[in-house]
């Protein structure tokens, strides 16, 4: 099973420029994992203490919101798109 | 014009970046807001400095994030504020303001205010085209405003929005998208288009000058009161964005010294539609975090499930000892036929909105009926006429014929309410 992910330009600063990835992550938290095992530094921006997402950021899986799915219980399915987008980001610096 | 911006400041990690056009912290991703040098500005922005000026929003120009002059300077804000002794009697308060933006320049809603700031900004960057992701009103001004300036206006908004603001953003030249799909789905559709073209979106990368704007609102409330600050307001809620820099701006104004009451006492209240009520749903169970819901009400201005600024919101709520309150598709429609038949305001479904929260907070005792309270209403009613065409006075159609006229005025509420009158004049 692969998902892919799309990772908002915002984040390339934590990612050497890379702004798509494929990933074999069963879940949220385990994508989760496997960004910090690629990108180190950059999970700690997505995810707060709590384990939770961090309220400014903002996941579609193929342009629903993760938290009308079940959130960190949603299990991805093969081919599913996935976003990770700051809200409100914007800038095409 | 000195400008007095020191930079963005980030809300989460509390560094301060240049002030360019971004949204969000480059390090951590938090949002970011405009910070001043208000110790520079203390003793030298007073009353008398103020009041001397034009009464639009730029006479308060210290305290937008503006590094120039604005180049377009058009009369945006400066509404009235006025007394609202009808609508207070009916509802048991007894010293109700109304701060009226339904009649703002040049599009009727307060969302004219934070264009204006978003398109001075976009100017100072170079950038040539102006876009938004908007439930409507934001989208008319959008393309009111660069039409003036001489520059593109690409506006994005659901496929479902009213006629009227459909036709008022058409109107002035500006491309319109509609998005099969709700305010969450246009916005995220708009943060992505954001990271690939050099477009000034103003609510996305412009959204901490755009933001500042509401600002203004709060300046004038205070200064219409003679320089003091209410009890209470009461503000209608989508974004979650007007209702905090409301609150900014009294706590800015007291710490310049403008005004001698304390900002932390004025009770901010906020307004949500039931079928859209995430942040005052959140302030009700006293959550920190949001969570999102799939709009369902005729308050189409109010439906962004996601907001953006439903944490702060719902923060300032808080801190303020304030309140927030939710009305049905039912209760909206009244309130807006309240204000209207009390008032002679006609608001758009939003101010129905803040109408009839304004009125559970009375019922719930959260506002005091002896303080000055105002409510905020933010956009005029003939955008959302549809929503209201079933209801208030009668209509008759008759053919031009004086007896005709007799019969049906016979029979009308108008006769038998004059009367009563003559009855009760009687006795």
């Amino acid at each position: 099973m692969a998902i892919t992910v799309k990772l908002g330009s915002p984040f390339r600063r934590h990612t050497g420029g890379a702004d798509k990835i494929t990933s074999a992550a069963p879940d949220l938290p385990a994508l989760f994992g496997d960004l910090e095992s690629r990108f180190p530094g950059l999970t700690k921006h997505l995810v707060g203490d709590n384990g939770e997402p961090r309220p400014f950021l903002n996941i579609y899986v193929n342009e629903e919101d993760i938290r009308f799915l079940g959130g960190k219980n949603y299990k991805f399915a093969d081919d599913d798109e996935v976003l990770l987008i700051p809200a409100v980001a914007g800038g095409s610096n | 014009m000195s400008s007095y911006l020191l930079g963005l400041e980030c809300r989460g990690c509390g560094r301060v970046l240049p002030a360019e056009p971004t949204s969000i912290c480059d390090e951590c991703y938090s949002p970011v807001e405009p910070c001043y040098d208000y110790n520079a500005l203390r003793g030298k922005l007073t009353r008398e400095v103020l009041q001397s000026r034009p009464r639009d929003m730029w006479r308060y120009a210290e305290l937008l994030p503006l590094r120039r002059e604005p180049q377009a300077r058009l009369p945006v804000g400066g509404t009235p504020l006025i007394e609202a002794r009808n609508l207070g009697r009916a509802l048991g308060h007894r010293a109700l303001y109304i701060k009226n933006d339904s009649m703002n320049y040049p599009t009727l809603s307060f969302k004219d205010r934070v264009v204006s700031v978003a398109l001075n900004a976009a100017l100072e960057f170079g950038y040539d085209t102006l876009a938004c992701s908007s439930t409507g009103n934001l989208a008319n001004a959008v393309a009111a405003q660069a039409a003036r300036a001489g520059i593109k206006a690409v506006v994005f908004v659901p496929a479902d929005i009213e006629d009227a603001k459909l036709t008022a953003s058409r109107i002035y030249g500006a491309t319109v998208i509609r998005v099969q799909g709700n305010y969450d789905a246009v916005n995220r559709l708009c943060t992505q288009i954001s990271q690939e073209r050099r477009w000034a979106f103003v609510n996305v990368n412009f959204r901490p000058f755009y933001a500042e704007g509401s600002k203004t609102v709060g300046y004038e409330i205070a200064e219409q009161l003679g320089w003091k600050l209410p009890g209470a307001v009461v503000v209608p809620m989508a974004g979650g964005s007007l209702i905090g820099r409301i609150r900014k701006s009294f706590s800015e104004l007291a710490y310049l010294g403008i005004v001698e009451d304390d900002a932390r006492e004025v009770r901010i209240c906020g307004a949500q539609a039931s079928g859209c009520a995430p942040i005052a749903r959140a302030v009700e169970t006293g959550r920190a975090e949001i969570t999102p819901e799939r709009p369902d009400t005729i308050a189409r201005s109010l439906v962004i499930g996601n907001p953006a600024d439903g944490p702060f919101a719902a923060r300032a709520i808080r801190e303020s000892g304030g309140s927030a309150a939710h009305a049905t598709d039912e209760e909206l429609i009244e309130g807006i036929r309240l204000l209207a038949s009390t008032e002679g305001i006609f608001a758009e479904t939003a101010g129905g909105v803040t109408v009839a929260a304004f009125q559970k907070l009375m019922a719930q005792g959260a506002i005091d009926p002896d303080q000055p309270a105002v409510l905020v209403i933010t956009g005029n009613g003939l955008k959302t006429a549809e929503a209201v065409a079933n209801v208030g006075g009668e209509v008759f159609l008759i053919p031009p014929k004086l007896r005709e006229f007799d019969r049906v005025y016979a029979g009308s509420a108008s006769q038998a309410a004059q009367e009563q009158a003559a009855q009760e004049l009687v006795a």
